[in-house]
């Protein structure tokens, strides 16, 4: 195949960069061996698909800015069939119209990497401005039962190191994998410091050997072959058994596929779900929080500590599959556990469904991308007081 | 190449699942024909990716090939990077009228506008056939159907015409009497380059025969049979009397850059200057 150039990037090296954090997703995907984009121009998604269009054909890569956003996510999903890792990246609008085809994605379990840069909304709402209103439309976006993996970085340190992670958990999971990030991560500029390039794991899929006849719905994960290998592979995201032929209403081959699919994700929430945690088993006051809300958090939870208020944090770089068991153990020590983010409260939910134990504490804001201050959060802590 | 054709060579051990008398059996077997006759004795060559519907289950999973069945309208993104990236492969795309110049007609146009290297071959059955006879963009002005029981009142829009204009390099329309011209400009399409449209009208006498009135399959095939003219004889015909007839036969065939062409032509150049 003459697209899978193996060659190394030329840009990317063990140093360290000052990087706008779409470019650190540029770069991240194409470390991690994405050589397939497609993608259709919106904010603040666009330097996304302006640096892939950009470095792609460099390391022997395609680009392709397609129609719409249905049509690039189903260009990203074919390639993903071709064995290239292929990646699209978007916002709130095209997230919506995405959506149909990443359940195409999951019940065909077909690896791909979709980054929402989320902006205000509903509707056309704030285009340049950050929120974070995506949390459920990442996990229950398109209809039907799946399990969603989805990350969310809060640096641009992390956008480079969470992108390549979102790859990772797509092969090897070969499912679907979201970035939920926002406007704020996307636009900021930081320092990132990159390891030496044979330091950072890059997984790749799991491939048949000629005798293999079962491509789909196996718990620990079916070998993917590519079109094109002679492996005759029917590939369809109508209800089908483990060899790809469909069967459109055997309750039974249905519930067998949903289980092996999903189990794929809930069996293994504990490598899946990374959180980051400060004092969760040793405070008063708890914070969950994630991406660019979590930067004001720290802060807060240092003024709170300098009086001598003990405050936890649960930051989490994986929102979904909801990382219970540490939200449990935080709900464990902290009578109150407060959840700030730039929505009318979706994360909050989650939250008090896990810690029914401590009181739980919505903190919002929403419209013109206006952050949660550090002061505000204090507040919030101190009324415990 | 296998000394007969049977097309059970070329399918997995299963049966085509379409009602009693549709044409999509001939679209079906008049492809694999076109096949065989070129020489292909399987289909390791080809890769199919079609959407939802009746003609979109033509190569899924019946043909024993790699086959891609997509969503409703969403065959054409998957068939564009596919191509790109097996640039060696003969991609086909299977679809509905419904499918390819309904709910997917945006994909269709920029396909053919960016000349992308691949055939579509859309069943036209003049109705969505699969949801039951609704009324779709193909569907005969005052046609009755299910979701226009009083006829319709919108005009068919001529997936053809509207190819060519969008800048395709190969276009056909025939129908399932025309069977011999059908295989013909399939093995034609298959050797050309670039965006090959054929269209197939074909009857669906369940979803659609039965309700503007026709007895059996046979009434629907003498329709296709009278009521067809040649691109030619519609060339010198006047718009109103060639509305309503089907016009079939070639309709274009241009040579320009492809997208594979142009792709590759672009990543060799920035690879070169590094
Ligand atoms: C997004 C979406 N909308 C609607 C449907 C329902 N649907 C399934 S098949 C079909 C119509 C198919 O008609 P056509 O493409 O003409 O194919 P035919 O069955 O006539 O060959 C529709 C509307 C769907 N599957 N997905
Ligand atoms: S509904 Fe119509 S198009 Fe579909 S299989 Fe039956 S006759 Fe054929
Ligand atoms: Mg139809």
């Amino acid at each position: 195949m003459p697209i899978r150039n193996e060659k190394r990037c030329h840009k990317v090296s063990s140093k360290t960069f000052f990087w706008q954090g779409n470019e650190a997703c540029v770069e991240a995907a194409i470390v991690a061996g994405c050589r397939f984009f497609a993608g259709y121009p919106i904010s603040p998604a666009n330097e996304i698909s302006e640096y892939m269009a950009v470095r792609l054909p460099k390391v022997g890569g395609i680009f392709m800015q397609m129609e719409d956003e249905i049509a690039s996510i189903g260009a990203v999903m074919g390639a993903s069939w071709c064995g290239v890792k292929a990646m699209t990246a978007t916002s709130g609008p095209g997230f919506s119209l995405m959506q149909e085809t990443i359940g195409w994605g999951f019940m065909t379990e077909t690896p791909c990497v979709v980054v929402d840069v989320q902006r205000v909304g509903p509707g056309t709402g704030q285009a340049t401005k950050a929120a974070q209103g995506d949390v459920m439309q990442a996990r229950w976006g398109t209809h039907g039962d799946y399990s969603a993996i989805v990350l969310s970085p809060n640096s641009v340190q992390e956008m480079f190191e969470l992108t390549i992670r979102a790859f990772n958990l797509a092969e090897k999971y070969r499912t679907p994998v979201m970035v939920l990030t926002d406007e704020i991560i996307a636009h900021l500029r930081e320092q990132v410091a990159i390891p030496p390039l044979e330091k950072i794991e890059i997984i790749n899929r799991r491939k048949p050997n000629a005798e293999d006849k079962i491509f789909f719905g196996l718990e620990n994960v079916a070998p993917m072959p590519s079109v094109g290998e002679g492996f005759n592979v029917a590939v369809t995201a109508s209800t089908h058994d483990e060899y790809g032929v469909r069967f459109t209403a055997d309750p039974k081959v249905h519930r067998r596929m949903l289980e092996a699919i999903n189990n794929k994700i809930k069996k293994n929430v504990n490598e899946i779900a990374e959180v980051e945690t400060h004092n969760v088993d040793n405070c008063k006051v708890g914070i969950v929080s994630f991406g660019c809300t979590s930067r004001a958090v720290y802060e807060a939870v240092e003024a709170a500590e300098a009086k001598r208020i003990k405050t936890g944090h649960v930051r989490l770089k994986t929102i979904w599959p909801f990382p219970e068991k540490q939200i449990r153990l935080l709900a464990e020590s902290a009578e109150r556990i407060i959840v700030p983010e730039m929505n009318l409260g979706q994360l909050y939910y989650e939250v008090k469904r896990v810690a029914c134990s401590s009181e739980v504490v919505p903190l919002n804001r929403i419209g013109g991308g206006e952050m949660i201050t550090p002061e505000e959060i204090l507040a919030e802590i101190l009324k415990g007081e | 190449m296998a000394e007969t054709f049977s097309s059970r060579n070329y399918m997995r051990d299963l049966r085509l699942p379409f009602c009693p008398g549709c044409g999509l059996y001939a679209l079906s077997d008049t492809f694999l024909r076109a096949v065989y006759e070129l020489g292909y004795k399987d289909l390791s060559n080809f890769i199919f990716t079609s959407g939802i519907g009746c003609t979109s289950w033509i190569p899924s999973p019946y043909f024993k090939a790699d086959s891609v069945h997509t969503l409703h309208g969403r065959s054409i993104p998957p068939a564009t990077s596919i191509k790109l990236l097996k640039p060696n492969f003969h991609v086909v795309v299977f679809g509905g009228d419904g499918d390819i110049v309904g709910i997917g007609l945006s994909h269709f146009i920029h396909a053919a506008r960016r000349n992308t290297d691949i055939l579509v071959i859309m069943g036209n059955n003049m109705v969505y056939g699969m949801t039951g006879g609704q009324v779709a963009p193909t569907t005969p002005y005052k046609a009755p159907t299910t979701t226009t029981p009083y006829g319709s009142f919108e005009h068919p829009l001529d997936a053809a015409k509207l190819a060519v204009a969008a800048g395709a390099a190969y276009v056909a329309r025939w129908t399932t009497v025309h069977i011999n011209e059908l295989k013909e400009s399939i093995k034609k399409a298959i050797q050309l380059q670039g965006f090959r449209f054929i269209e197939v009208v074909t009857q669906c006498p369940t979803a659609f025969g039965r309700r503007v009135g026709f007895k059996d399959v046979g009434e629907m095939l003498k329709w296709f049979k009278e009521n067809s003219i040649t691109v030619k004889q519609a060339e010198g015909m006047r718009e109103e009397d060639s509305e309503g007839k089907i016009v079939v036969g070639e309709f274009i065939e241009m040579r320009r850059p492809t997208l594979v062409e142009n792709v590759y032509a672009l990543l060799k150049e920035v690879q070169k200057s590094g």
